[in-house]
């Protein structure tokens, strides 16, 4: 595969990542549901590599093409597309344009990591309550933690 | 601060005191949830009508969110199995095998041939288990009551096969990475073998109670239309997009735990309405008591763990006797085993459709990151294309044709 916008192309345990720059997502997606038949965004998600690696996020896109005619008979192929953002204002372009699938994957993200999605029709927290402050899976987050104390002064 | 409950209010105020015009419908909101029976645990829709007609559904989620994947990143591997079960609760051993699966790939550790012919065994006894809750609540959202009755007479058999072989009704943890949690029980093929000779004519029993329904065929053929474009493009799988015409299986598609050696159809229907998915899955049932007897006659001998003494814990016996037994079972009950570092994404085919398991480790103990790609989440995304324009009576046909768990979504 030769697109513009990937970096570089991984082999690992039988699956294939593909490492793509950010300023490209878009554009890159595209071309993979259109000439390269990944009809259907798995997931979307992220991980937080904090505070070992820099940039901090990896957001990391999971494709599933089901051959060309899918009716007749499917041929599963996947593939992973991966990018890289900063840990300060973490933003990339959204794929909703794309794949309609992607709207609550990337605002779970959203919720869960604090990244945002440019041009995202509706980027609101998704599943914890919207008034909540910081983002859960974050690693300087702590997994035990109370935030209202129940102690009388 | 933001008060979502007083702007929700007021929203509803301004709602109700625009005048009625002939030329623009007055709409009303409705909240449907989070309490509603019919949407099968704690979701939320609104939904805005004009006259009976919905022209708007925001489903509204999160309120069973636990932060199962926040909580996998801070216990090592071997525990993160019982969470596993409260993913999806209908259907936790389709959970464990697709973590065990995940985890053996990145550890690459190859599985004995009894231990995979097990896993598929209770994996489609689950499917029944959880196609029969289906069924039955969904059939008594449309008003056949009895339904209900008939199929949770079987399903408590399942729960006891299940407790046979796990000491669990409900969260079994029983399939584990590196094999099962303990042999199977003596005598589980009389159990089994019970159950399963009679319950292909508990399905025609089902069918015949359905299908010479007038009521139920009018409540289901032509509902909940939506197009094989919407689905994939909104990342719909399971009997939804198999109700299309379109025959995605993974356990066709990408065999895993030598689903290959079985000799199955995958059920496919191509009215795309509430009745498709309804004759899909009794169809799928009918397939999964073929695979079931399949596995049961050929079932090999041999082990059911790997033999990776690093990973499974070791017999009960050889804790007691033997020197290297002892240290193994202290390493791995005290800070268990280690993962090579790398990422794994594994898919396998859950009654709701196909859920996956996105695994990154950097060579500790404990998962660095596990993302859960859950059907129900994927299969809600569809759901404001599925209702709009459609009839409000009809809601609870199409939301209940989807078969979605509430755990599974939120997580």
């Amino acid at each position: 595969m030769n697109y513009p916008g990937i970096l570089e192309t991984k082999q690992a345990l039988g699956e294939t990542t593909l490492i793509a720059d950010p300023a490209h997502i878009v554009s890159l997606c595209r071309d993979l549901k259109h000439k390269e038949n990944f009809l259907r965004l798995d997931t979307v998600t992220a991980v937080d590599w904090h505070p070992t690696e820099d940039p901090r996020f990896e957001v990391v896109y999971h494709l599933h093409s089901l051959g060309a005619n899918p009716q007749v008979k499917v041929e599963s192929r996947r593939l992973r597309v991966k990018c890289r953002i900063s840990g300060t204002n973490p933003e990339i372009d959204s794929v909703t344009s794309v794949w309609r699938a992607a709207n609550w994957y990337e605002r779970e993200v959203f919720d869960m990591f604090g990244i945002g999605f440019r041009n995202h029709p509706n980027l609101t927290r998704i599943l914890m309550p919207l008034d909540w402050e910081g983002h859960p899976l974050r690693k300087d987050y702590p997994v035990h933690g109370y935030k209202y104390s129940y102690a009388k002064d | 601060m933001k008060q979502p409950l007083e702007d929700h209010v007021a929203t509803l105020a301004a709602v109700q005191e625009r005048p009625a015009t002939p030329s623009a419908p007055r709409r009303m909101t409705l909240n449907m949830g989070p309490q509603h029976p019919s949407t099968h645990g704690v979701l939320r829709i609104v939904i805005e009508l004009e006259g009976e007609t919905i022209v708007r559904a925001e489903p509204d989620i999160g309120f069973l969110h636990t932060g199962i994947e926040k909580q996998c990143e801070a216990i090592n591997w071997a525990q993160v199995v019982t969470l596993t079960d409260r993913v999806d609760y209908l259907s936790n051993i389709g959970n464990n095998l697709v973590y065990a699966l995940t985890v053996e790939k990145l550890l690459q550790m190859e599985i004995p041939p009894k231990a995979q012919w097990m896993r598929v065994m209770l994996a489609e006894i689950d499917r029944l288990n959880s196609h029969l809750v289906w069924l039955g609540t969904h059939a008594l959202d449309i008003g056949a009551m009895s339904m209900f009755f008939y199929c949770f007479r079987e399903r408590e058999d399942i729960l006891r096969l299940k407790e046979m072989f796990s000491g669990q009704r409900m969260m079994t943890s029983y399939i584990r990475p590196g094999g099962l949690a303990l042999d199977a029980p003596r005598g589980w093929e009389k159990a089994v073998g019970k159950f399963i000779k009679q319950f292909p004519s508990k399905v025609d029993e089902y069918e015949n109670l359905l299908d010479n329904n007038p009521i139920w065929k009018i409540r289901t053929q032509g509902v909940g239309y939506i197009s094989l474009e919407d689905m994939l493009d909104l990342g719909v799988t399971g009997p939804m997009i198999r109700g299309a015409g379109v025959a995605l299986d993974v356990r066709k598609t990408e065999p895993y735990s030598s689903y290959d050696k079985f000799n199955f159809k995958v059920a496919t229907q191509t009215s795309n309405d509430v009745y498709g998915r309804y004759r899909v899955r009794l169809e799928e049932m009918r397939e999964s008591a073929k695979i079931i007897v399949q596995a049961m006659e050929g079932m090999p001998e041999g082990p059911y763990q790997a033999d990776a003494p690093h990973v499974v814990l070791p017999d009960r016996e050889k804790m007691k006797t033997q020197m290297e037994s002892l240290i193994y079972h202290f390493k791995i009950v005290t800070e268990g085993y280690r993962v090579p570092a790398g990422e794994a994404y594994v898919a396998v085919e859950s009654p709701r459709g196909e859920i996956a398991y996105y695994a990154v480790s950097d060579g500790t103990a404990k998962p660095y990151r596990l993302h859960m790609r859950t059907p129900s989440f994927a299969n809600l995304i569809a759901l404001p294309t599925l209702l709009e324009g459609t009839l409000i009576a009809d809601s609870i046909a199409s939301l209940g044709s989807m078969d979605f768990v509430l755990g599974d979504t939120d997580r």
